[in-house]
């Protein structure tokens, strides 16, 4: 139906195209460890060596019956269900942060179990729904 | 067959449909937001801040449409030749770079109560701010350049290249670990948004929607005049 020339055109711009797309591909590939907002426990168990000068941001969820208040502090586990991370941290928690949800901990590590968290970032799920319907499924 | 293609004709077709759409908007428009504000119930876990939802996810669905046909249409400029193509994605641009702001300001504004943070740099939130400055580029290159053979083609290449970054935007929340939760909504899933909520989510999408074909049919008459009003026979 179409020329030649639209035709060449088409499958040269398509050959740019998939040039670029795999460049940029291998170039985020390489740099995963800094695209990746944060790791997991697991993550940090497999860390060859802590740098004690950087922040680290680990993620996961907030196991069941782990937070425990005090009037200036907040102490928790971070899970990932394999592994697990203790989280010191005073000041001012998100309000969806609470246990069996995700949670993000910025801070200095003291030693691969323990981090001393400057900021804490909740994680939402994908999940939302009237608190009736939550209700509903909890009873099943 | 040809006459449908008159500019004249086109530009009177347009008018016309600028008023029925304008009707239309408006009346989804309210009863989006009634639905929105309103009538929907209120989230278990973010109780009412989960009313930013309804702007901030069709916002941001909008923003990657418009840039997808964007880009679509400039690699046919390439391959057809077709002018016309520029025009439409030229029209198209302002309210996909109003509806991609929007998206960012209101994460922003979503992200304070439920997170703790205004901001992180986390894959989907950077991705999107160079979906923004994309479009900022694409905008300015019609500004800058005089000679507009060279504008065209300059727009076309930079929305080429900014169309690697759709399906960057889309996956990143799949490929890497990010603050922002995965898509709740897939074509071949069940939705992860409870009905009662997806419903004021859909009407506001399709109010965004008309918006931005409101916008796109008043530029394109925009541009109609300025090529009148340059002499051109044709474009």
């Amino acid at each position: 139906m179409y020329g030649k020339k639209v035709k060449l055109r088409f499958l040269f711009l398509s050959l740019i195209l998939t040039v670029l797309i795999l460049t940029v591909f291998l170039v985020l590939k390489s740099l995963e460890d800094n695209v990746v907002y944060f790791i997991s426990p697991s993550d940090i168990k497999e860390l060859g060596e802590i740098d004690y000068d950087k922040k680290y941001r680990v993620g996961g969820m907030v196991k069941k019956n782990s937070v425990s208040m005090s009037s200036d502090q907040i102490s928790f586990i971070i899970t990932d269900f394999k592994n697990e991370i203790s989280i010191k941290f005073s000041g001012v928690i998100p309000n969806l942060f609470s246990e069996e949800k995700g949670v993000v901990a910025e801070g200095f590590l003291e030693d691969k179990k323990f981090l001393n968290a400057s900021k804490i970032l909740a994680k939402h799920d994908e999940n939302y729904m009237p608190p009736e319907v939550k209700e509903a499924l909890k009873d099943k | 067959m040809f006459d449908y293609f008159n500019p004249y004709r086109i530009f009177k077709i347009n008018s016309t449909l600028q008023k029925i759409i304008f009707l239309c908007f408006i009346l989804t428009l309210s009863i989006g937001l009634v639905e929105a504000l309103f009538l929907s119930p209120e989230d278990y876990l973010q109780k009412d801040s989960v009313r930013i939802m309804y702007v901030h996810v069709p916002a941001a669905w909008i923003s990657l449409g418009i840039f997808s046909t964007i880009a679509l249409l400039s690699f046919s400029v390439f391959v057809f030749k077709n002018k016309n193509f520029i025009l439409i994605s030229k029209s198209l641009a302002p309210s996909g770079i109003l509806f991609t702001l929007i998206a960012l300001v209101t994460g922003s504004i979503w992200g304070k109560p439920t997170w703790g943070t205004w901001w992180a740099w986390d894959a989907r939130i950077t991705s999107m701010l160079i979906l923004f400055l994309f479009y900022t580029l694409y905008l300015l290159s019609f500004r800058i350049f005089e000679d507009q053979d060279r504008s065209n083609k300059i727009s076309s290449i930079i929305a080429i290249f900014g169309a690697i970054n759709i399906p960057i935007i889309k996956f990143s929340v799949d490929w890497w670990n990010t603050l922002h939760q995965p898509a709740s909504i897939s074509l071949t899933e069940k939705s992860a948004i409870h009905s009662s909520m997806l419903i004021p989510l859909l009407i506001m999408t399709a109010a965004f929607a008309l918006f931005s074909v409101l916008i796109f049919l008043m530029k394109y008459n925009t541009e109609l005049i300025k090529i009148k009003n340059k002499g051109l026979k044709r474009l």
